[in-house]
């Protein structure tokens, strides 16, 4: 593989144009992937989904060379009727189009980042890879005082061109002080068998608000590793959705860093899994200043042999008082073949602070069933209209109510 | 200087040496110690080759590192594997017997044996550093076929219990320290209860470690046979010194078709001064295995002393409707540091478990709870609940909620619950108006707050455990 990581890194450098110093920080960023390779169960994080296991075993051997240099079509069909929104459009990692035509041009920043963020003790070496392969970074700066008037949505669209391949791509948004925006993230997947590693920046100054919602639904067999970053000074809030369910392979991960008093962090995520998928929700939640709060509720409906995982981590700093952080997950079982793994984790070093977690599986309450059978469903319907009600509750704790209609609708509960 | 001496005793209560010259096997950890060892004990070849086969496998062993709690590098060649007092070269053959010293310890631990004997009804199997030292009430248990002994004993006189059973839970293929003890395990409590006895009393043994550099290496085995009934208490206090000092016990429990263990432990070690200096680290794998039908196996532990605790009493729920249970109360104070849970492994169709743990940190200690609860693609039917609560004193202490669980069973069901904070003012408030100054008060809410744990507890040990409660926290408030 390191053969094959250098002769296609070569050749990905020698096809784009980047500076100098780019060409450097991305030799780095190969090097520290080099030294550390894809994580397997080995690390802790990856404990339940060994991603270089997983690779090997549907993949097999990976192409890094992706070419940013070919144009792609555009399907118009794809786009959300419902609702008017603006555009970011992404072809196998490449973006096609940035429209903000429901904007005012002036209070947005578009910029291409020529230097990314790179923790140098941060270990994830997903990270480095991407950073290493990952085209031009764009940065969407909102300033002060602005508000999007409509949602944006980022079409993550991958085709047939690609088969067996790495995408990395990252993004990279500043909110300044009391801006704030919707996000729609939706992937449509057209290709087989690719790695897709994403990366997502969010820096949050004062009382700005961001809105984040993944949509995960057309069945493909890629493999989906994407990180969401979110930084948040005082007064912020973040509101982060996960529906995951249509790709083989996804491992959902959102740190957020309550660095401002005040500043609050929501993740609600729902995993909704048949077949043979493997799907992984990580939340990371920091606070770092007092009086934060923050809140995850995850659920996940397994079905055949399917695996869920969800791991989330509270922590408190010992500046951090006053903080509360609540986290639960849920799962339904519908299969013997199926698995739920949890590892909800708090690790705190304040004493004045509110946490609790909970986590609960099993199958579907028989008595549920029996009491709706006993009214005349039949027994598939009764289950169905129970899995309805245990995921919507994920739903409603969308704030967006125009967002959450659509959900609603694309997700098909009601 | 002999002021600060006292001052310093004062802090621990139990702290003092006795001073009897210790036997002892050279320093270092190879084969000629393992072999001087099982001569010393008599042991049958089987053994030392079991002891072998334990080194040979310790040797490619990595010690663990992914625990939370930190520690200097231990240096297994400077210790002492094997010491024995003097004086029991030869056995004495009744209490009268003992060296009038080693009479005079246990009493300042307050646990006057002869009393016991009479009062009590507990039968003592104290364990003065590594040999057992007298074991008491036997004639009521040897009526009741009970056999409870100190494990030397047992390989003498029941080898062929010993061979069934020992390594069966935990194997020597175990983790590192496992590994080691079975290598170099030098005494440790035996205990059979035939089919269909109830033990009539709390048998109960007393750890002490007492010469200095002396790593200790228990080995308790309890065999609970078919429809039987056993309450085993272990409880611990150590003299107070500088060096660290490693215990790496290992407990074996196993429960057949029908048969009940309840397991206590009061741990109140030598936790180190108020700097973090000394201290016992206590590595200990304790692991009971319900291999019958509905047998049940009940872990209680109340954890205050040792510098660090790093243990996860478990249960393997094998057999068919078994049960598990694990009661904790874990403290730290001052520079004390804990890393304990427990683990629940589910193989068995209809099988519960429970866990309750309770988790106080003050000081600038730091406590974490590590759990896993899995159940298998086999053990339908089968239900978990488990409650951590954690409750923290000051901003310098840290603690921590680590479960993993693992559900591969459509039919089971796993509730957790975890939840951290702090004494509310509230409570403190209603306490003080009502006359108790702020210790009392607290001492009164933890006291509350364990209080599920602490009735888990046989009688005589809640009255010890509730005392230590106390007496662990003292001067963390304010």
């Amino acid at each position: 593989m390191e053969q094959k990581l250098k002769t296609d890194f070569d050749k990905f450098i020698s096809s784009s144009n980047f500076s100098n110093q780019e060409i450097k920080l991305k030799k780095e960023a190969l090097n520290n992937f080099l030294k550390n390779g894809f994580p397997s169960r080995k690390l802790e994080n990856w404990k339940f989904s060994d991603i270089n296991q997983i690779i090997q075993k549907n993949i097999g051997e990976l192409v890094f060379y992706n070419n940013y240099n070919i144009e792609n079509e555009i399907n118009d069909d794809i786009f959300i009727k419902e609702i008017e929104h603006n555009k970011i459009i992404i072809v196998n990692g490449k973006v096609e189009r940035l429209s903000f035509e429901y904007e005012e041009s002036d209070k947005i920043n578009l910029t291409t980042l020529n230097n990314f963020n790179q923790n140098p003790n941060d270990d994830n070496s997903l990270l480095s890879l991407n950073n290493s392969f990952s085209n031009k970074i764009h940065n969407i700066l909102i300033k002060k005082n602005y508000s999007f008037k409509k949602p944006l949505v980022i079409y993550q669209i991958t085709n047939e061109k690609v088969s067996n391949t790495n995408i990395n791509f990252q993004l990279n948004f500043e909110l300044e002080e009391n801006s704030s925006i919707k996000i729609i993230n939706l992937s449509d997947d057209n290709s087989e068998k690719n790695f897709i590693n994403n990366l997502f920046n969010f820096n949050l100054d004062k009382n700005a608000i961001l809105k984040n919602y993944k949509i995960d639904k057309k069945s493909n067999t890629n493999i989906k590793y994407d990180y969401s970053s979110i930084t948040q000074k005082e007064n912020s809030i973040s509101e982060t959705f996960i529906f995951s369910s249509g790709s083989d392979y996804i491992k959902n991960e959102v740190s957020c860093n309550l660095e401002g008093q005040y500043s609050s962090a929501f993740i609600n995520g729902i995993h909704l899994l048949s077949k043979n998928k493997h799907h992984e929700i990580r939340t990371n939640t920091n606070h770092l200043y007092e009086n934060t709060k923050s809140y995850q509720l995850i659920k996940s409906v397994i079905d055949d042999s399917s695996k869920s995982v969800y791991q989330g981590k509270i922590y408190v700093d010992s500046k951090a008082q006053k903080t509360d952080g609540y986290q639960l997950s849920k799962a339904v079982l519908l299969n013997e073949q199926a698995e739920f793994n949890a590892k909800p984790e708090l690790e705190i070093y304040a004493d004045d602070v509110k946490c609790s977690h909970g986590s609960a599986s099993g199958s579907l309450d028989e008595d549920s069933i029996f009491y709706l059978m006993s009214r005349g469903l039949d027994q598939k319907t009764a289950k169905e209209l129970l899995i309805n009600g245990f995921l919507l509750d994920v739903i409603e704790k969308i704030t967006d109510e125009e967002i959450k209609k659509l959900l609603k609708n694309m997700i098909g509960l009601n | 200087m002999r002021d600060k001496q006292i001052e310093d005793l004062k802090d621990y209560k139990y702290g003092f040496s006795t001073d009897i010259e210790s036997f002892k096997a050279p320093k270092g950890l190879n084969e000629d110690v393992i072999r001087f060892i099982s001569n010393i004990k008599k042991e049958p070849d089987w053994l030392l080759q079991w002891r072998l086969k334990a080194f040979e496998r310790l040797k490619v062993l990595k010690e663990p590192n992914w625990q939370k709690p930190k520690y200097p590098k231990i240096n297994y060649q400077d210790l002492y594997y094997y010491s024995a007092p003097k004086s029991f070269k030869e056995k004495p053959k009744n209490l009268e017997d003992l060296d009038p010293k080693l009479l005079e310890t246990y009493k300042k631990l307050g646990i006057p044996l002869q009393e016991q004997k009479r009062l009590n009804g507990i039968a003592v199997d104290a364990v003065f550093d590594s040999v057992s030292v007298a074991t008491t009430f036997k004639d009521t248990l040897t009526e009741k076929g009970i056999i409870f002994c100190s494990i030397s004993e047992a390989i003498q006189k029941h080898p062929d219990l010993v061979r069934k059973y020992l390594g069966s839970v935990i194997p020597i293929t175990d983790h590192f320290f496992a590994t080691l003890n079975s290598a170099v395990f030098t005494d440790g409590s035996f205990v059979y209860i035939p089919p269909n006895v109830k033990c009539p009393m709390e048998l109960s043994t007393y750890f002490r470690i007492n010469a200095s550099d002396t790593g200790q290496f228990e080995r308790t085995l309890i065999i609970a046979d078919k429809g039987s009934y056993v309450s085993y208490l272990e409880g611990c206090t150590a003299p107070m010194r500088d060096e660290n000092q490693l215990h790496a016990a290992n407990v074996e429990l196993i429960a057949l078709d029908d048969a009940e263990i309840k397991y206590s432990t009061v741990q109140n070690w030598y936790p180190g001064d108020k700097d973090g200096k000394g201290g016992i680290y206590n590595f200990v794998t304790k692991r009971g295995l319900c291999k019958g039908k509905n047998s049940k196996i009940s872990w209680t532990q109340v954890e205050t002393g040792s510098a660090i605790t790093w243990k996860y009493p478990s249960c393997i729920l094998k057999g068919d409707n078994s049960i598990g249970e694990f009661y904790s109360i874990a403290i730290t104070n001052n520079y004390q540091k804990a890393d304990t849970g427990t683990k629940m492994i589910h193989l068995g169709k209809n099988t519960k478990s429970k866990i309750i743990s309770k988790g106080i940190s003050a000081g600038k200690s730091d406590m974490t709870y590590r759990g896993l609860v899995d159940i298998s693609k086999n053990a339908s039917n089968s239900t978990n609940y488990t409650q951590c609560d954690s409750l923290l004193m000051g901003n310098k202490c840290g603690a921590h909620t680590v479960p993993y669980i693992k559900n591969k069973n459509s039919n089971s069901n796993i509730a957790h619950e975890a939840t951290t904070s702090k004494i509310s003012e509230d409570q403190l408030h209603y306490c003080q108006q009502r006359g108790l100054n702020q210790e009392e008060a607290v001492g009164l809410i933890v006291n509350g707050f364990c209080k599920e744990v602490l009735q888990q507890l046989p009688m005589e040990f809640a009255v010890e455990a509730q005392k230590l409660v106390g007496i662990s926290l003292e001067g963390s408030v304010g």
